[in-house]
């Protein structure tokens, strides 16, 4: 064997121990949220990295604590974090992607109006906007969990129909032309025609409005009455913002379970996830 | 023949103006375009609520740009966003660089140091804050009484969360270099070296263009993380009574002129604001004119 050869197999074997060595420094914070959650509070300050053995070890009392913890059901800011994640998700694609077939074919005035507007609007942070659009939220009744969907929609609507209108340009225009002639009118050639073959972009928006929405904070907690509706975000900021002691075991508890869904999620879609958000970052 | 095929289908569809186009349009307005026009005209109002605003003019910019903690939030936001642009650009493309030789496990890497994309900011925030008190605690001190602290806390905490990040668009990046260039220079004798810097990096330009931007305008955008990991601590009082939030960056800072100051008018956190988008704007047109240059000359 050559020199060259072996000289590249060690540099792989160094490679390979360096990386996996990273690999555990890069679990370790998840780890930690997870010893923390089973230890009693007061040692989570002063032994944050030793295991929960012995006198610290909580067992479920943390999560049992948490439950309940700062006066507010947790349960509920699940509740409303699933179903405003899941609502403004379906929401923005089927809005998005029809005013996006809408924009691509037409292509009158108003639509380009629409469409660059729609591009204006990824470039705009969210503090432009957060006071007025708060205000304004607030005065058309649009401030509960079954309504912030639609301030989703209108703030979030830039990015999709961007990835949805350079995607339906690339449809040729003779498959919709043969669903006409056979008689099929524009509302049933979008849903039975096109909406089919826009699969693969409402896979990458769909989770990059997923992520976005559930880790949201700053916008349903200046939309939403918070004494009533809370999601994980806030409710977890709410607990370690409040005054006094925070009982950090409990908050950990918390954690958590907010990010178990997000990593099973992760690790059921990651091949979707990885290729949207590759999609979004090389178009937005 | 395109024109007349688009003819044909555009007029037939156009009379569904209200069913496609009509909810975007109401919800952009009321999401959007509404608040945008209203924030603009706003940041040169007098006001507390939006019914009782008086025109006052430039008077908002003038205090926003005298305010000593604003100014601060932005030359640590500046700091802030250049260090982590460096550092989470060099250390992603390390990694990308890393997993693209064909080690076993690469995918498993991967799916690691992408994994702390998918968490909030907010939770991030905790997570770490906990994690470096349990470290400053021992040495009797805390996140929340150093600036230095602070700073470099955010940077590590962002450091973790977007490495995988620019990782995956330099991992797409490095797999479509063309294999033959690459063999071209292994057989003319340049070293590993050389590779990288002559052939590899000049052809993944787009991607660090992309990421470049990406990570800058991250940065300047940066709220959740911030709030979560110290909130501004530790402040210093001024000589003349006012405030300075040491680690407060600019999000937070009109965050907290908004909604946690004693200012008798939300016009100057308004004017911030647009301040602030004209900043974040300019460096997303920078990007796009920077890319078109590029690509024109290629």
């Amino acid at each position: 064997m050559s020199s060259d050869l072996i000289a590249e197999r060690r540099r792989k074997t160094i490679l390979s121990i360096v990386l996996a060595v990273i690999c555990i420094i890069y679990v370790l914070p998840v780890l930690t949220v997870v010893i923390n959650s089973f230890k009693v509070n007061t040692y989570v300050k002063t032994d944050t990295f030793a295991l929960p053995t012995g006198e610290m070890w909580a067992g479920f009392s943390n999560f049992v604590k948490g439950m309940t913890f700062g006066n507010y059901p947790f349960w509920n800011s699940v509740k409303y974090s699933v179903f405003i994640t899941v609502a403004s998700t379906a929401l923005i694609l089927l809005f998005t992607s029809m005013a996006a077939w809408y924009i691509a074919r037409v292509n009158s005035f108003f639509c380009k109006v629409i469409y660059y507007l729609c591009v204006f609007s990824m470039v705009v942070p969210f503090q432009m906007v957060m006071f007025t659009l708060s205000k304004t939220a607030d005065s058309l009744q649009l401030n509960t969990p079954w309504t912030i969907p639609i301030v989703y929609l209108g703030f979030g609507a830039g990015l999709s129909i961007f990835m949805f209108v350079g995607f339906v340009k690339s449809i040729p225009l003779e498959i919709e032309e043969a669903a006409a002639i056979d008689g099929c009118g524009p509302v049933r050639t979008f849903f039975t025609v096109v909406f089919p073959m826009l699969k693969p972009t409402m896979i990458s928006v769909g989770i990059l409005e997923i992520m976005w929405v559930w880790n949201d904070y700053l916008l349903p907690y200046l939309v939403l009455d918070i004494n009533e509706y809370r999601t994980i975000p806030i409710h977890i900021q709410y607990l370690k913002g409040s005054y006094g002691t925070v009982d950090l075991g409990a908050t950990m508890a918390l954690i958590l379970l907010g990010i178990i869904p997000v990593i099973v999620f992760y690790l059921v879609c990651q091949k979707h996830i990885i290729k949207g958000v590759a999609a979004g970052a090389v178009k937005g | 023949m395109k024109k007349r095929i688009t003819g044909m289908f555009s007029n037939p569809l156009r009379r569904w103006f209200w069913l496609f186009l009509g909810p975007v349009t109401a919800a952009f307005a009321i999401g959007f375009v509404w608040p945008f026009i209203q924030g603009i005209y706003l940041s040169f109002c007098k006001f507390k609520l939006i019914k009782i605003a008086t025109f006052i003019g430039f008077g908002n910019y003038v205090s926003a740009l005298s305010d000593a903690s604003f100014r601060h939030s932005f030359w640590y936001t500046a700091l802030f966003a250049v260090t982590s642009l460096v550092l989470i650009n060099v250390l992603g493309f390390a990694a990308a660089y890393a997993l693209t030789q064909g080690i076993k496990g690469s995918n498993l890497y991967r799916t690691v140091f992408f994994m702390p994309n998918l968490i909030g900011g907010i939770v991030l925030g905790y997570i770490w804050s906990m994690i470096f008190d349990g470290i400053l605690s021992r040495y009797g001190t805390s996140i929340l009484l150093e600036t230095k602290y602070g700073f470099w806390g955010l940077i590590i905490l962002m450091c973790w969360q977007q490495i995988g990040y620019v990782m995956i668009i330099y991992i797409a990046g490095l797999q479509s270099v063309p294999e033959d260039m690459l063999e071209a220079a292994k057989i003319d004798g340049a070293s590993r070296w050389q590779t990288l810097f002559k052939v590899t990096i000049p052809n993944v330009m787009p991607s660090i263009t992309i990421c470049t931007f990406l990570s800058l305008t991250n940065g300047f955008k940066l709220f959740d993380q911030n709030l979560a990991l110290t909130g501004g601590q530790p402040f210093i009082i001024q000589p003349d009574g006012s405030t300075i939030k040491t680690t407060e960056m600019m999000a937070l800072n009109i965050y907290n002129t908004f909604y946690n100051s004693n200012s008798a008018s939300k016009g100057v956190a308004q004017a911030k604001a647009v301040l602030f988008f004209i900043l974040v704007a300019g460096l997303g047109l920078a990007q796009l004119a920077y890319t078109r240059k590029r690509e024109v000359q290629q």
